[in-house]
């Protein structure tokens, strides 16, 4: 009995410290995440406009979610030395979601309740920001998410739409169509195979939606296979879709495993033109496919560092001299959400929920880094896509397809 | 040629596999027990050539001897820490050990380098040689090499040397060793290193062949390679081989029929069949040298 006592004692102990610690955390997450130009008192005067950034900055994905707030913060930058909107400065906010669904919720409600933001830059990751698109329903605030690509996230599935959700990326379906279109117009691709990750929501998003499109457009499916993450050895399905005879084969997955079915490829003697979207996009892709191998290799991705375009060329620019680096698709996603939301608020003429809401979704031909886009019924983005070529390893920019 | 094609394919994988059921069948055949942190010595090998191939500048050969001789020492370690003291306890008890050393092995690991995947520098040459239509790359037949190289040098050990011997003698009946003269610790200690080495090798070999390594890349193929030493016989050295081979060329032969994500899956249906049909193995009736 008595060491059933002390047992007891102990673990409400250590739920006491550990509620206690959780409570300093919060608050310091909290302290650290406001920022440094003015306090909650000042913020309320009518001479800022208040931006909140819910993203993440540590935790599993912390790398998307950083390359958003840098990039959100230098467009915050760059407004506020043209003069602001109408000659208010904008403030952001940025409070640290941990890359947790709950957290980010948190952080929605925080930023909603107490820190009474006009809009929010909404999590990095399609499930965190699913987790606060109610929120932002409920408080009529807008969000406004950079790169979360899953179609639930601002449809749900009963056809109905999250009023206050919105998103400055495409969707990922839209990626299969525009690789479909890409491989039956640009190379004249007619029978094409499909290799697909089975195991991520992702992949088989992009391999139906390309797979409609490729027999919208003529085209034929000659083979369509799948593997799931973590394998290592691709060699026996690589070798079936050879002899299926596949002018070119759609690959939608995540780079570590597209690397080795890439070189494994090659090894087999398959020359076709592969491809796959922004999964593909990482320096370790070229790490483990070899440079050599990815010739021939296309993508779809958000934007290009590499694009001609003057507008593009001078935000690299000004990105490269501040970061002494070259912006990547995340960067820019961020820095494009800030100005999404900027002239939604000028044309509103007023930071109320409700009308920056309407004025977001009325959005037509706004001129952004990562392309002109005008929304749709269901709160996407109408954007090209464009589609970068590896030549010797380095991403080339090739063409810009319309959806 | 498709067929010759997968076989080649099939025969690339499973001599991976057979390298590392090579380990966990000699320590079976010496103390009954089945180390589930082999296929994390496995992983420890691929890094440690890793590391040297990329941080040192090595080739593929000193690479790969001194992951072997790394790899021999911590499993010589591993098993004066973790499994002597247990070597009359249940085998539950020592089975459960191995578990706890595959898990502490795997998040070591993570906790000094992460858990992202690394690429292997490529250090063999790597050419596609067209015979009757199947493509082989120049790579898979010199790691197909340097895997029979390994196995004769192992059958070369077991039955020519006096450690063999003592090895053979132990596995028969260890009690009657020691009566003997033959100190059996020492024998032990000497099969986890050669086991530990081979894994060490296979590390190294998968990393070349399939260039992507991390800190649980050893939990499946070491599972595979348990499934390859039942299906030969667990315990015996020529049954691991074929196990091994058979393995892979199955699991190629499932995805070339178009059931890619059935592969794995046929890998543990046929270590249920076997178990059920005939749980000595393929080479299970001549099981009397287990080393």
């Amino acid at each position: 009995m008595a060491q059933k006592g002390s047992l007891k004692r102990f673990s409400s102990i250590f739920l006491a410290s550990s509620l206690i610690l959780g409570a300093l955390a919060g608050c310091s997450s909290s302290e650290g995440g406001t920022s440094e130009s003015g306090g909650a008192s000042e913020g309320d005067s009518s001479e800022v406009i208040k931006i909140g950034a819910n993203l993440e900055l540590s935790g599993a994905v912390a790398s998307y979610g950083s390359s958003i707030a840098t990039g959100a913060e230098l467009a915050v930058e760059d407004i506020n030395a043209a003069g602001g909107i109408d000659g208010k400065k904008i403030e952001l906010i940025k409070v640290d979601n941990k890359s947790e669904n709950s957290e980010a919720t948190a952080a929605a409600i925080k930023l909603a309740t107490q820190d009474k933001v006009a809009a929010m830059i909404g999590p990095a990751t399609s499930g965190n920001m699913l987790a606060t698109v109610q929120i932002s329903n409920d408080n009529k605030i807008p969000v406004v998410g950079a790169a979360a690509t899953a179609p639930n996230v601002t449809e749900n599935e009963d056809g109905s739409i999250n009023e206050y959700a919105f998103r400055t990326c495409f969707i990922d379906p839209f990626q299969g169509i525009v690789a479909a279109n890409f491989a039956t117009g640009e190379l004249g691709a007619k029978n094409v195979a499909i290799y697909a990750d089975n195991s991520s929501d992702y992949a088989k998003g992009l391999a139906a939606s390309f797979k409609e499109q490729i027999e919208a457009n003529g085209g034929k499916v000659v083979a369509e296979e799948a593997y799931v993450a973590k394998d290592t050895d691709f060699k026996s399905t690589l070798t079936r879709l050879k002899s299926a005879g596949a002018e070119f084969i759609f690959i939608p997955g995540y780079y570590e495993e597209v690397g080795l079915i890439v070189k494994q490829a090659r090894e087999l003697g398959i020359d076709v033109p592969l491809m796959g979207a922004d999964g593909w996009d990482s320096p370790t892709l070229i790490e483990l496919a070899g440079a050599e191998a990815l010739n021939n290799t296309f993508i779809t991705n958000h934007y290009s560092s590499n694009d001609p375009d003057e507008k593009i060329q001078s935000f690299v620019e000004a990105f490269k001299a501040k970061h002494n680096e070259a912006p990547n698709a995340f960067h820019a996603l961020g820095y494009d959400t800030v100005f999404y939301i900027k002239d939604a608020i000028e044309r509103a003429g007023s930071t109320d929920g409700e009308a920056i809401q309407k004025a977001l979704a009325e959005t037509k031909d706004l001129n952004l880094i990562t392309g002109t886009f005008s929304v749709d019924e269901k709160h996407n983005p109408v954007k090209t896509a464009t589609v970068l070529e590896f030549v010797d390893g380095n991403q080339t920019f090739n063409s810009k397809v319309n959806p | 040629m498709e067929w010759l094609q997968q076989l080649v394919n099939g025969i690339s994988l499973g001599s991976i596999y057979a390298l590392i059921a090579l380990g966990y069948t000699m320590v079976y055949g010496i103390i009954k027990l089945i180390n589930f942190a082999h296929g994390d010595v496995f992983m420890l090998g691929a890094f440690i050539g890793f590391y040297a191939i990329a941080r040192w500048d090595m080739g593929f050969f000193p690479a790969l001897i001194i992951s072997m001789v790394v790899c021999a020492i911590l499993g010589v370690i591993i098993e004066r820490v973790a499994y002597k003291r247990l070597r009359n306890a249940t085998r539950i008890a020592a089975l459960i050990t191995a578990i706890g050393v595959s898990l502490l092995i795997e998040y070591t690991v993570i906790f000094f380098r992460g858990a992202s995947p690394e690429a292997y520098p490529g250090v063999l040459p790597n050419k596609s040689i067209s015979i009757l239509g199947a493509n082989i790359s120049t790579q898979s037949i010199f790691i197909l090499g340097v895997t029979v190289v390994l196995m004769i040098l192992l059958q070369f050990i077991v039955h020519k040397t006096k450690i063999g011997k003592a090895m053979r003698a132990v596995s028969h009946d260890a009690d009657a060793a020691r009566l003997m003269g033959i100190n059996v610790d020492n024998t032990i200690s000497a099969t986890f290193a050669i086991g530990s080495a081979l894994a060490g090798a296979a590390g190294v070999i998968f990393g070349v062949y399939y260039t992507k390594i991390d800190p649980l890349m050893g939990v499946l193929p070491g599972l595979k390679a348990f499934v390859a030493a039942v299906l030969g016989g667990i315990g015996s050295i020529p049954g691991a081989m074929v196990g091994g081979l058979v393995l892979g060329v199955v699991e190629t032969v499932v995805s070339a029929l178009g059931y890619s994500l059935w592969r794995d899956a046929a890998a543990f249906v046929i270590l249920i069949l076997i178990l059920i049909l005939k749980p000595s193995g393929i080479f299970g009736k001549n099981a009397r040298e287990k080393v």
